[in-house]
């Protein structure tokens, strides 16, 4: 890719869980303002790649960038500064479940900037919690009372509530029907070109990909077999790759994203 | 990089500029500046470098309520505040607040309410476990052995050394307080009436049930709420398993016929303590003392302290499934149900003691 601002660079990473060898010199970079894809079985390992990159799980070797910092071996102050320039939307939401969705919102915000009152704050959490696209009587709800769908909503209004230049999708359509997930495509792809975002977007959904990712990242083998757009990938022969999006399902989602583009 | 009001217009107020970041780590002082500046205002943007929701919300809610106007936004800002126009929604962000008087009035009415549905659901879930075992007797074939062992293990043999300490320790502290209050009568040989009977009647198994309340009912109760959360008894359910059955069932088992036991090994370990301090302390000899012990005790204390053992053991291991199989949502949930679970065990068993210290005083089992 020309141009390339790399806002994440990992190189060689290694990860293992006792014997079992998750990855071996794996390397990856995504540029600035795009929407990565990655794509990959299931554990090829790819939630453990977020968790590597985002410092919830140390390497056995590698060097990890974020936004230009060292992420390997910091100081828990110096991540701090990188905390707060990204979002994070976890698979289950993982929002707390002893506050409610507006309180949930407010909580990285409160923990960066405490000297913000109270109605400022409550305004804000307001707005992040529409941009998040959830109802007007979620706000004072709390994540029991939440559906599948309004959880990722209020994880993804969470993720949001800094103004964050890179943000990690895991799975974020992964048990929504398909209406609420093209509905949650739409809104990654309105807020991404409108906040300038970075995604690195964890996916099963071929209708994802097609739909929002510039670039998709496939994970085999332990490693990052190949990065490109859809049409690239598709020229490569790799079994995995061919079946992935040869199948009966990555075609009737190519076929779908070709209705839609002439739409 | 402060924001100030540059004095460039003439009439009317000069536009406010800002310079610099207009974000969230600004967005107080700005909105002090905002608020400070007097109507009709206008905002100039084109000094801002860089600007995030935070701060396009500040100047979209200047131009909202007081009918700012914005100049000089480049496209990026312009989009910003389109934005945040865009998402200005009512929104509910607190729940709905009531009065002090009819939340206390409420939260009271509520609790009454809950204590009965607690009591009521804790009769149900009785007759859920009798019914349980009435099926289990006709089919026998049907009960989980292993799981039962395994709680013995859990409920019984691991709680063997915390226990024995506990028992011993209470030996030793009835020996010397007895001994203090009694020597000023020249009377410290009845110490070992006192460590005798009361172990063996009252604190051994006492003692033993509060320990096994505290160990084994709360975990009872945190294991079922962990697994109503992450939905095994549901699944359970659906496979056609009774979660009665296949967990409260062998839990009550094992707790029934535990605690018998571990009160025995608290009332010999209780009266291995009293022995050792009588010894070093008053002089008695280990032999007199258990020569003494077989005078003192009647059998029926040791009936008494061992009929009580398994109801209390029943109560604890009711409680603690009880609680756990009532957890609905959250994680604090198990929590607030496992200290629930506790407290009402070791409330009851007490309660229970003192019925049965009536029953056998009145039954001459004095």
């Amino acid at each position: 890719m020309k141009g390339c601002q790399p806002v994440i660079a990992v190189k060689g990473l290694a990860n293992r869980f006792g014997e079992a060898v998750i990855h071996e010199d794996l390397d990856l970079t995504v540029c600035r303002g795009e929407i990565l894809g990655v794509v990959g079985g299931s554990g090829t390992g790819k939630s453990v790649l977020m968790r590597s990159i985002i410092g919830l799980q140390t390497p056995a070797a590698g060097e990890i960038e974020v936004l230009g910092e060292n992420m390997i071996g910091r100081e828990e102050d110096e991540a701090k500064n990188i905390r707060r320039r990204w979002g994070i939307l976890f698979q289950n939401g993982a929002l707390f479940s002893t506050l409610t969705v507006a309180e949930n919102v407010e909580v990285p915000i409160r923990e960066y900037f405490p000297y913000l009152k109270p109605p400022l704050l409550d305004e804000i959490a307001s707005y992040k919690i529409a941009m998040g696209g959830l109802p007007a009587d979620a706000g004072p709800k709390y994540p029991a009372e939440l559906s599948g769908g309004m959880i990722k909503r209020a994880g993804l209004a969470r993720a949001l509530a800094l103004d964050p230049e890179l943000l990690f999708l895991d799975e974020p359509t992964a048990g929504l029907d398909p209406i609420s997930a093209a509905a949650f495509d739409e809104l990654i792809v309105s807020l991404q070109k409108r906040l300038d975002l970075t995604v690195f977007l964890i996916t099963h959904d071929l209708d994802t990909l097609y739909a929002i990712c510039d670039r998709v990242a496939v994970i085999a083998d332990r490693k990052v077999i190949a990065v490109g757009t859809i049409p690239e990938l598709l020229a490569l022969d790799h079994p995995w790759i061919q079946e992935y999006f040869n199948g009966p399902r990555g075609r009737a989602a190519a076929d779908t994203a070709k209705e839609h583009a002439q739409a | 990089m402060a924001a100030t009001a540059a004095s460039t217009a003439e009439g009317g107020n000069p536009p406010f500029r800002i310079r610099g970041t207009l974000t969230i780590t600004r967005a107080a002082s700005i909105q002090r500046e905002i608020d400070a500046e007097s109507d009709p205002l206008t905002i100039d943007l084109s000094g801002v470098e860089r600007m995030d929701t935070v701060g396009a919300w500040l100047v979209y809610r200047a131009v909202r309520d007081r009918g700012a106007k914005v100049a000089g936004a480049t496209p990026e800002s312009q989009s910003l505040l389109d934005q945040v126009a865009e998402f200005d929604r009512p929104v509910q962000v607190h729940p709905d607040e009531k009065s002090s008087v009819t939340r206390v009035i409420a939260e009271l009415g509520e609790w009454i309410a809950e204590t009965g549905r607690t009591l009521v659901g804790l009769l149900g879930f009785f007759g859920a476990t009798l019914v349980a075992m009435a099926n289990l007797v006709s089919r026998p074939k049907r009960f989980r052995w292993n799981a039962v062992i395994q709680r013995f293990d859990v409920v019984g043999v691991r709680a063997l050394g915390i226990i024995g300490l506990m028992s011993f320790l209470i030996g030793v502290v009835i020996g010397q307080q007895g001994a203090v209050q009694l020597q000023q009568f020249g009377a410290e040989v009845y110490t070992i009436n006192l460590i005798g009977r009361i172990t063996v009647r009252e604190l051994g198994t006492l003692m033993t049930a509060i320990m096994v309340a505290g160990r084994s009912g709360s975990a009872f109760a945190a294991q079922l709420g962990t697994m109503k959360i992450t939905e095994e008894i549901d699944a359970m359910r659906t496979i056609g398993v009774s979660p009665v059955e296949a967990l409260v069932i062998p839990r009550l088992i094992a707790a029934v016929i535990m605690m018998p036991l571990l009160a025995f090994w608290a009332m010999l370990m209780s009266l291995l303590g009293g022995g050792i301090f009588v010894w070093l302390d008053l002089g008695i000899p280990p032999l007199t003392y258990i020569q003494r012990l077989q005078e003192v005790i009647p059998l029926t204390d040791l009936w008494i302290g061992l009929i009580k053992a398994p109801v209390f053991g029943f109560i604890i291991a009711l409680a603690g499934c009880f609680q756990g199989m009532l957890v609905e949502s959250n994680s604090e949930e198990v929590g607030l149900r496992t200290t629930t679970a506790v407290v009402q065990s070791i409330f009851l068993v007490i309660v229970l003691d003192a019925v049965f210290a009536v029953f056998f005083s009145s039954v001459g089992w004095i």
